[in-house]
């Protein structure tokens, strides 16, 4: 029996104790009707060393492609050493830090990781992570609701560079309390906000700017943020946490700063993995701190005076507050974050800002090797990070898939939602020159052939 | 248990100049952006050895209890063993290396895992449809509500906006329905555990969208009328949300789709046994019936046939237009659900059985070694499920132990605490799960080692300072919320 300990002594025993005759008798407050004899499409157990080849076999057939996607996941070498910690069973198996005294190793890396990220965004306080970049949008924007209680709308103006997918779960989470998602208008030439159409007339709750943007570019935020918070809004800004080590962070955006960052914590030591479990950050302002969902650890004393750490302000949370919590949100990505602090720690400052370089650099390489190709230019002008948006003439959804069978997984479709053929090319560290100049190549040969 | 609390922060291990130099790339070139874009500040992420970082996180590991390391009979989180192959498969490097967004040309692989694992959870869910992208439970909750709410809207059906929670529901369930912009309606339980039946009937009525419950319910017992509570509702108008925390004490045994539930989230991360990590990542799919079809949130996984063979591929907007949308930015925590597929592939059709008979023998056989060792159950004329509540509500009286003692005095014997104070209804309650990969020597264990406490209580020892052997004793929660402290100021040093 896999993963029962029970012999059949055991068992007798057990069942004696109880005074039952049987396992089946320890059912027998179950209406008889409901009990089923057997299942019908779950197939009979396999072993570990059958699965494990079922599963080699099945992972081969997905391959190891050459990656430029990125659109909202990144690949990024993750030292070895980030998982094999992450996974020790003190951590893999360990559950939420109720229990302080027994959780102080969950406990003071995630005050660790609240550190970080605060430092990374520029902002004061950090939670314990949401579950995804996406619904962090949708968190941040609820919050931006409680806090920004002047504001009589539910209207939330989306920056035209904010990612649709983002926009979709924001909409699909909040919208049931009333809250709407607008675009502010795009600048054709840029990619960016078309400052000549702001109009002051919108009443947003709150503003939302993405930076580096979904496309690739990067925004006037500091304009941005001023006019925002002229309109009264809330600013909630959602960053590439490998760009921080090189952008300005929310922080220091115009005047005031933002007031809430949000974002996918993936790029920070999280394996790609089909898309999850990765986890959302998210910082704010200190006069926030209160209407921030989600766990919070926070430093203290114990009886001896000495320093340790605890789940804090929990009177926010559903399971003291029920139906006025909030959020509903029980778990954050414990184990993503304990990857992330571990990944953090064994960068640094300089090697997130190599990493980021090296991006940049790579990125630049494929864009201008791309772009020296008839028929292909920069869909948008101005500066970007590490992806980087291609206008073509010719449809993209063929020619990626002629890349996919070189094994070339080259970019993602931004058709849809640059209204034109167009695509997103990213290229991070983890490329080399042959990668790029073979990626090159390849588009090349299919676009002449 | 490194019981010795290394109070220093990686931050105190932080010099100047130091670095992992083998963990970043070489490449010195500098971004050409504009200087007014570039921070000029530098973020203080530690500076410190790979050696150092490594220590660090491997003794900050050491001052956590785990399953792996000791019996945790959390009631309602199901703390059972995580099989470790579940984990290595799933992070096979071509999983884990794989883009989201790749074509599923590349992911067929991925894709017939995700859809057996859809085909699976069907079966013992008794549903007609699987969608994996909630994150966790709660969000399958919302997912749930979600869809409730659409399907009446869809229907011109706007005036349902209540949703009836039992007293003792999750605190997930409540917040739930007010995130979907629902109200909610609490009914109490009855003596022995079940619902009372008469207040749900006063309850329901045009409003109702529909009701939550946890079947076993949160007071670790079966619902003995569920069929009868199904039509109620159902006569109303309404739908049953099925809460899948508990499924682990029926898997194989009895399925929510028969007993007339509508729509059900199940957490991987509790009967499927995928890691707690700490605190997460939970896994939440949700599986409905035929009317809620529709509305399941995308993307779910389809089968095709290309060439002559079966093909996977993502069902999204097109194929789902009523679907009530994306909770994710891709697709949920798909490496999680990869676990899980591993952890049912092994346990099989008869292990999903096995799973619940020994889940509920551990509970019933521990339930009443304890009320054998003095302790009185909560509910102690019912059989447990896989869970069982002890009430001290006597012992705070004779002896001033409350459950909180208990559980802190339980630490100091090397066994986490049981669930504490939840359900609220039940005074001084210890929530109890032992799981079915416990030993019964474990349970033997545990059972003298609340015996010792409670004697040791009768003879005039107090547990309010433990526990004593931790890392650190109990800490100062008023200060913690008062004097925030929620990030290291590197001024401090």
């Amino acid at each position: 029996m896999p993963f029962i300990p029970h012999t059949e002594k055991d068992t007798r025993e057990m069942l004696a104790a109880i005074g039952a005759s049987s396992i089946e008798e320890l059912f027998d407050e179950i209406p008889k009707e409901l009990m089923i004899d057997s299942l019908q499409h779950v197939p009979e157990s396999v072993n570990e060393m059958e699965i494990s080849r079922l599963m080699r076999q099945r992972a081969r057939m997905d391959g190891s492609p050459s990656c430029f996607i990125g659109a909202g996941a990144y690949e990024h070498h993750i030292p070895t050493a980030v998982w094999d910690i992450a996974t020790r069973g003190e951590f893999y198996s360990a559950y939420t830090p109720y229990q302080a005294e027994a959780s102080q190793g969950t406990l003071q890396t995630i005050y660790e990781y609240q550190t970080m990220i605060t430092e990374l965004t520029g902002l004061d306080v950090s939670n314990a992570s949401l579950y995804d970049g996406a619904s962090a949008l949708a968190e941040a924007s609820l919050m931006a609701v409680r806090t920004n209680r002047r504001v009589k709308t539910r209207r939330i103006l989306l920056a035209p560079g904010v990612n649709p997918v983002y926009e979709q779960v924001a909409m699909a989470i909040a919208g049931a309390q009333g809250l709407t998602f607008e675009r502010l208008a795009q600048d054709a030439a840029s990619g960016n906000v078309d400052f000549d159409a702001l109009s002051p007339d919108r009443e947003p709750v709150a503003v939302v700017l993405q930076q580096p943007s979904f496309a690739g570019t990067l925004e006037d935020v500091d304009r941005l943020t001023d006019w925002a918070h002229a309109q009264g809004a809330v600013v909630i800004s959602i960053v590439n946490p490998t760009s921080l080590a090189l952008l300005r962070p929310p922080g220091q955006w115009g005047e005031e700063g933002a007031d809430i960052a949000c974002g996918e914590g993936q790029p920070l030591g999280v394996p790609m993995s089909s898309g999850g479990p990765y986890f959302g950050f998210m910082t704010c302002k200190q006069k926030h701190v209160r209407q921030m969902p989600g766990r919070i650890v926070g430093r203290t004393t114990d009886l001896d005076g000495n320093p340790g750490f605890a789940l804090t302000l929990q009177a926010r949370e559903q399971h003291i507050r029920r139906s006025k919590a909030t959020s509903n949100i029980c778990t954050n990505q414990g184990l993503m974050v304990t990857a992330s602090t571990i990944y953090m720690s064994l960068l640094g400052y300089e090697g997130l800002v190599n990493v980021a370089n090296a991006s940049h650099a790579n990125t630049t390489r494929l864009a201008a090797g791309l772009c020296a190709i008839e028929g292909i230019e920069r869909l948008y002008r101005g500066p970007y990070f590490h992806e980087v948006a291609l206008r073509l003439e010719r449809p993209v959804a063929p020619l990626l898939t002629e890349l996919a069978e070189r094994n070339i997984l080259g970019g993602f479709d931004l058709t849809a939602f640059a209204g034109q053929d167009a695509l997103l090319v990213c290229a991070t560290e983890t490329k080399t020159d042959a990668d790029i100049d073979a990626y090159v190549a390849a588009v090349a040969e299919i676009i002449r052939a | 248990m490194n019981n010795k609390l290394d109070s220093n922060l990686i931050f105190d291990k932080s010099r100047t100049g130091r670095r992992a130099y083998a963990q970043a790339p070489s490449n010195l070139a500098t971004a050409a952006i504009p200087a007014s874009m570039l921070r000029t500040d530098k973020p203080r992420l530690p500076e410190t050895s790979e050696l150092q970082t490594v220590r660090h996180f491997t003794r900050l590991s050491q001052m956590n209890f785990s399953i792996d390391t000791q019996f945790y009979p959390l009631g309602s989180c199901t703390m059972k063993y995580n099989p470790r192959a579940c984990n290595a498969l799933a992070l096979l490097p071509e999983f884990a290396g794989r883009h989201p967004l790749a074509p599923s040309s590349h992911g067929q692989g991925f894709l017939t895992c995700m859809y057996d694992l859809q085909e699976m959870l069907k079966d013992v869910t008794g549903m007609k449809g699987v969608s994996l992208t909630p994150m966790a439970g709660a969000q399958g909750e919302l997912a749930g509500v979600a869809m409730i709410k659409a399907y009446h809207d869809a229907r011109g059906d706007h005036e349902r906006t209540e949703i009836i929670c039992p007293d003792a529901a999750h605190g997930t369930n409540p917040a739930t329905a007010t995130m979907c912009g629902c109200t909610v309606v609490e009914i109490p339980t009855g003596a022995e555990g079940d619902i009372d039946f008469d207040a749900l009937q006063q309850a329901v009525g045009p409003k109702t969208a529909g009701i939550m419950l946890t079947n076993p319910s949160t007071l670790g017992v079966f619902e003995r009328r569920i069929k009868e509570v199904a039509d109620v509702v159902h006569n109303a108008g309404g739908l049953l949300y099925y809460d899948g925390a508990n499924l682990n004490a029926i898997l194989g045994k009895v399925r929510p789709g028969d007993m007339g539930f509508d729509v059900i989230h199940m957490n991987l991360h509790k009967t499927f046994s995928t890691p707690h990590g700490g605190g997460g990542p939970g896994s939440g799919a949700v599986g409905v019936n035929d009317r809620l079809l529709p509305f399941m949130p995308i993307p779910v996984v389809g089968k095709s046939e290309r060439e002559g063979a079966d093909f996977y591929d993502w069902l999204a907007e097109d194929d789902l237009p009523q679907s009530i949308g994306r909770l994710s930015g891709f697709m949920g925590n798909s490496g999680v659900l990869l676990r899980a597929y591993v952890y049912m592939r092994m346990l099989g059709r008869a292990g999903m059985e096995r799973v619940a008979e020994f889940a509920t023998l551990n509970a019933n056989y521990l339930a009443v070694r304890l009320r054998e060792a003095g302790f009185e159950l909560a509910f102690p004329t019912r059989r447990a499920s896989h869970e069982f509540i002890v009430t001290l509500k006597q012992e705070a009286k004779t002896l001033n132990l409350t459950a909180m003692d208990i559980a802190k005095a339980l630490l100091d014997k090397n066994y986490h605490a049981p669930t504490t104070y939840f359900p609220l209804l039940v005074p001084e309650c210890l929530l109890i799960e032992p799981t079915e990969t416990e030993s019964k020597e474990t349970l033997d264990n545990f059972v003298a080692a609340m015996l010792e406490i409670a004697t040791a209580a009768k003879n005039g020892t107090e547990f309010k300072d433990a526990p004593y052997t931790m890392p650190v004793r109990r800490l100062d929660d008023v200060k913690a919320a008062r004097q925030l402290d929620l990030a290291y100021r590197h001024e401090e040093t």
